[in-house]
């Protein structure tokens, strides 16, 4: 099947190159509503910043190849990891994870749209205009060097005299509102709009990962939003929530800021548990092993992920009892977290194992997130984080969970997802090209750094003293890096190549079970031509085997 | 960018040559580091296991039940489809509970060891007491009492306490404040850090046997120069530390040979921000400069107090540590010369 | 085109001796629009809840100026009732609205966007007090930053309720209320019954207290 057999699907963007005026086209997508364009816009601007962020990032493992080199000064270097910090975790990840979601869900629930199609591009847009607007900090004359976690007192006036603080906190409440908006639209899409049959404990796995995800950031955002109003009365209006010097408080800061920081990371993963909880089955041809433990498990780690925040605040001087309680809400998340890992183990023993490019990702993910949470253990422990903390360890660590975590959970979804999308295939070739720089390439660069880190090198230094004996790993992490850097590149041009050149997919590339692979890929604006209905939760299972379906056994 | 292929070319060089363990965090000089590196090294070996038996799962799993054909080819048959099983899933949930109890219990045990007050056999010496204050980007330390005795002198940069000794434990209590801005005070092999936060006072024991230099920097990111924010500690025997007391509590000295040096100083802006005790010097904001050339460094630790490099930076503060408070004053040259000459007399 | 369906087509043919799936069973929950607004509400539960800290951890902390010792609790008493009495009539308008009674629904719609601007007109009274006479403001000290933070984003979130109600009155003015507006006005009536639960937590941590 051709992607002209559905000429329903493009009725409002040809993707002919032929004859298509640029103007309408752009006209088309930046007045869509469609949950699909939006979901690709999310993604496309996901991987725009995350280009960004990469620059960044080379830019300063350049700067600290060796002890000596000067060639970006401090207070550039310091802004670079503020930005970085803050693009990677709001205009990269959020924005990826959202945006597959946008596309995915109404697609697995067997619904048209998201709940409510304006608001869904109205979030696009706000969450876009956030990131701009963060990066118009530029037009101060410097971002700001603050760190992405922006301790109090360094962004009051005294300590940050220029705009650059200010147009980072609005942009990243208008990004805020904008992933509000978001996580509103699936909680209602994900109630109250699936197919005939499609009860809550027969929805897709990553369903309801995306379902927690926006409960968590319903929860979470909202007080990062607040905390960034105080920050911009504190400098605007002269106000004085973290004005120390009259009576302000910088542990509130941290407090507020944490309490959308830990669920932040959950917010980061849970859609990427969601994603490898779809893939892992198809290519294992097995059904995900013990469902109900999986979206407890899901539950568990979006409650506990509640009450976890201080772990980033071991070395502020609590007491020892709130540190114990601390410590022991940490490491209860890594019981649901164990759950879900054996999980897929156990869907993968027994099947047969179909390494194509998405299940290479999944195997990335779990080979790597699973070292990711060990080191997350050894941070939750109070009496050796307070060693670790602010140190590379901590660097090394928080890499792992989202690049060993997130993002090769994320590549997988969208080595997944991309037939659907274009109707082609991504190419296998460069597929495992990209898996294995990427996956040589982030060993060599994050693991060295926990070593630095033991060796006590803090974070966010542009310089380290000569005698230090951290030039080695810091020159292990650069190399890494550099290996790293073609690897993004290719993931890129495979986009792009293949979306003109890819094999053609078919609606059903992998075999699999979830409804989006009843319709054509791309699929019809309108998605179904009719609402399935459903009776377990592998629908096309039960459609391959009418002789032995699901529903038997659930 | 030579020097980026030289360095990289002495890679393996540099890690035989360096001392890499001066800042290593299993190096630990006291108990409190100690009791950190017991434990750092069990939930290790536990992590280490656990890590082996997944990756094993993970590994052995591919290799007996991967399908060999095509990469884009979909497996001809199904597997046999198991949907769960209780058990099963009870198992992996009270395994990991299992390990997490373990682990609250040695890291409580710990978290009661780091930090504290010494409990031992030996005659505990009332404390040193010293408030650290944190500033952008250097240490200030208010010495406050030791051993029943009043103190009262401010320093800065390196931080002089005493070692115990086998019949005598005399730890150091510090009082971590902050002038400005969040600060961490981290000497890896002597204690975990403790951040120095404004509007608040934390507190730090550090005690150990071992006299010596002791490595650290500021941990927390605290604005341009955070990374140029390093720690010194001298851990001295009972008479070394008596002696360095002794001279610390000193006014500056008055050489008159120095007169005209002094003149300058005092006439300059200076004196606005630091302090020499016995002068008219009383400036709060900068580092005491009362016994300046008791110090082994100049710029928080970044490079070695000597003539050079104390005219160098008198002469320019930004050409060491770019960003820092420090003005370059624009001093004409006798003026520098006279002032640097005066400062080296503050033995 | 009609290859979409293709599996269900095999699914549903002639499979006699195949296993029947049961009947599907409707099922009963809220609406889209009833799950958005209530997520939306519980996002500013979160907002709230942040702001509240904030006014309880620091607004003694001053080092000077005015605390809340200014405040007048028989005008907050004054102020509180008119928005209780709002939440009160904005049922009733609903209620009408329910039973397609759209006059009556006027009626106490209109009243509640009337007692909605009576509670700003006295926050703007308090307001002009505590600043003229008492002189406290955003910048004078730590209970003027939190007081106002709090009591001003509630008061924001009382306006844009006005906004809202006034837009459906619009609406029902010049058109007869149809299945849309007959939602909007259910879902405004949700938000204007959390504003005022907001307002007596507010009341109660910064009135009372």
């Amino acid at each position: 099947m051709s992607l002209a057999d559905h000429p329903s699907a493009h009725a409002d963007a040809p993707t002919s190159p032929a004859g298509v005026d640029l103007a309408s086209r752009l006209r088309v997508w930046t007045t869509t509503v469609d949950h699909k364009r939006v979901g690709i816009m999310y993604v496309l601007m996901a991987v725009v910043f995350l280009v960004i962020g990469g620059v960044e990032a080379v830019a300063m493992r350049i700067q600290l190849w060796s002890s000596d080199l000067e060639i970006i000064s401090p207070d550039v270097f310091n802004q670079l990891f503020t930005m970085h910090g803050t693009t990677m975790v709001f205009f990269v990840g959020m924005p990826i994870l959202i945006g597959i979601g946008n596309y995915v869900v109404p697609l697995m629930i067997g619904a048209r749209d998201m709940a409510f199609p304006r608001l869904n591009a109205l979030g696009f847009w706000v969450t876009l205009f956030g990131g701009m607007l963060t990066y118009f900090s530029l037009a101060t004359g410097g971002a700001p060097a603050i760190g992405w976690f922006a301790y109090a007192p360094l962004t009051e006036t005294t300590f940050a005299r220029s705009a650059a603080v200010d147009f980072w906190a609005l942009g990243l409440i208008v990004a805020g509102i904008g992933t509000v908006t978001a996580a509103m639209n699936f909680v209602a899409t994900i109630l109250a709009m699936r197919a005939p049959g499609m009860t809550l404990n027969k929805i897709p796995f990553f369903t309801w990962t995306m379902l927690w995800t926006s409960v968590q950031i319903l929860i979470a955002v909202p007080p990062l939003t607040a905390a960034l109003v105080m920050v911009l009365f504190d400098r605007e209006l002269g106000a004085h929530f973290f004005d120390v010097q009259n009576g302000g408080s910088a542990m509130l800061w941290q407090h507020l800021f944490w309490f959308f920081g830990h669920p932040e990371v959950y917010i980061l993963i849970l859609p990427v548990f969601g994603m490898v909880s779809e893939i892992i089955p198809v290519f294992s041809r097995k059904v995900l092993f013990g469902y109900e433990f999986m979206a407890a498990a899901t539950m568990a780690i979006a409650f506990i992920s509640l009450g976890v925040w201080a772990h980033h605040m071991f070395a502020v001087g609590l007491s020892r009892q709130v540190d114990l309680f601390f410590i022991v809400a940490s490491l209860l998340v890594s019981i649901p977290t164990g759950i879900k890992f054996f999980n897929w183990l156990a869907t993968m023993f027994g099947g047969r194992i179909w390494f194509a490019s998405p299940m290479l990702f999944c195997f990335g993910f779990l080979s790597m997130f699973l070292i990711g949470g060990l080191t997350g253990i050894m941070l939750a422990l109070a009496p050796f984080d307070f060693q670790l903390t602010d140190s590379y360890f901590v660097v090394g660590h928080f890499h792992w969970v989202l690049i060993g975590g997130t993002l090769f959970g994320t590549f997988a979804g969208i080595h997944y997802w991309y037939p659907k999308v274009t109707g082609r295939m991504l190419s296998e070739r460069l597929a495992h090209w990209q898996f294995w720089l990427l996956y040589i390439g982030f060993f060599v660069t994050f693991a060295p750094m926990h070593v630095a880190g033991m060796l006590g090198m803090p974070r966010r230094i542009f310089s380290y003293e000569p005698d230090r004996a951290w030039e080695i790993w810091n020159q292990l992490a650069t190399i890494g890096a550099l290996i790293q850097a073609p690897s993004y590149l290719i993931f890129v041009y495979n986009l792009v190549s293949s979306y003109r050149h890819g094999k053609i997919a078919g609606d059903d590339p992998w075999d699999a079970w979830t409804l989006e692979w009843t319709t054509s890929s791309p699929p019809p604006s309108y998605n179904f031509e009719k609402i399935p209905t459903v009776h377990s939760r592998r629908p096309l299972w039960d459609a391959k085997h009418p002789d032995d379906p699901d529903w038997q056994y659930e | 960018m030579s020097g980026v292929f030289a360095s990289g070319s002495t890679l393996l060089a540099a890690v035989a040559e360096e001392p890499w363990h001066e800042l290593s965090i299993f190096e630990p000089a006291s108990p409190g580091s100690a009791a950190i590196v017991r434990l750092a090294l069990l939930v290790l070996a536990v992590a280490a296991l656990i890590f082996l038996v997944v990756e094993g799962i993970l590994f052995y799993t591919i290799a007996r039940f991967r399908h060999r054909g095509g990469a884009s080819d979909v497996p001809p048959t199904e597997p046999p489809q198991v949907y769960g099983s209780n058990p099963i899933e009870i198992a992996w949930t009270v395994a990991p509970a299992l390990i997490v109890f373990f682990l609250v219990l040695v890291s409580a045990r710990t978290l009661w060891e780091v930090n504290a007050a010494p409990a031992t056999s030996r005659n505990v010496i009332e404390p040193l007491t010293v408030t650290v204050v944190g500033r952008q980007w250097w240490w200030e330390y208010r010495y406050q009492s030791y051993d029943g005795r009043k103190l009262a002198f401010i320093t800065a940069n390196e931080l002089h306490i005493p070692a115990s000794d086998p019949k005598h434990a005399r730890p150091t209590r510090l009082l971590l404040e902050s002038a400005d801005v969040v600060h961490s005070f981290w000497v890896p092999r002597l204690e975990g850090k403790v951040d120095l936060i404004p509007g608040r006072t934390n507190q730090l024991w550090l005690e150990t046997d071992v006299p010596g230099l002791f490595l650290g920097q500021c941990a927390e990111f605290c604005g341009t120069q955070h990374a140029h924010m390093l720690l010194r500690v001298v851990v001295e025997s009972r008479e070394d530390f008596e002696k360095w007391l002794a001279a610390q509590a000193l006014p500056a000295v008055d050489d008159p040979q120095q007169a005209a040096g002094r003149e300058a100083f005092l006439s300059e802006s200076c004196v606005n921000c630091h302090r020499v005790r016995g002068t008219s010097a009383m400036g709060n904001y900068a580092p005491d400069l009362t016994h300046l050339m008791s110090r082994q460094t100049l710029a928080s630790g970044i490079i070695p107090l000597d003539e050079t490099n104390l005219r160098r930076w008198i002469h320019n503060p930004h050409d060491i540590k770019p960003g820092c408070l420090m003005p370059a004053f624009g001093l004409s040259a006798e003026k520098e010369e006279l002032i640097v000459q005066y400062l080296l007399s503050l033995k | 085109m009609n290859q979409q369906n293709d599996y269900y087509q095999t699914a549903g043919g002639p499979a006699t001796t195949l296993p029947v799936p049961p009947d599907i069973a409707p099922e009963h929950t809220l609406n889209a629009h009833e799950w958005g607004m209530l997520s939306f509400l519980f996002s500013e539960v979160a907002f709230f809840s942040t702001l509240i800290v904030a006014y309880v951890t620091l607004h003694n902390d001053n080092l000077s100026g005015p605390t809340s010792e200014v405040l007048s609790l028989p005008l907050a008493v004054a102020t509180t009732s008119l928005l209780l009495a709002s939440s009160f009539t904005v049922h009733l308008a609903t209620h009408a609205l329910g039973h397609g009674r759209a006059s009556l629904f006027s009626l106490w719609w209109t009243l509640t966007i009337a007692l909605g601007i009576a509670f700003l007109a006295g926050t703007a009274y308090e307001w002009y007090g505590l600043v003229v006479h008492d002189g406290l403001t955003v910048s004078r000290n730590l209970f003027g930053s939190t007081f106002y933070t709090l009591v001003g984003f509630h008061a924001l979130h009382v306006s844009g309720g006005v906004v809202a109600m006034l837009i459906i009155l619009g609406l029902s003015l010049t058109e007869a209320i149809g299945q849309a507006e007959s939602t909007g006005a259910r879902m405004v009536s949700w938000y204007w019954h959390f504003v005022d639960v907001v307002w007596i937590v507010v009341f109660t941590v910064v009135y009372l207290a």
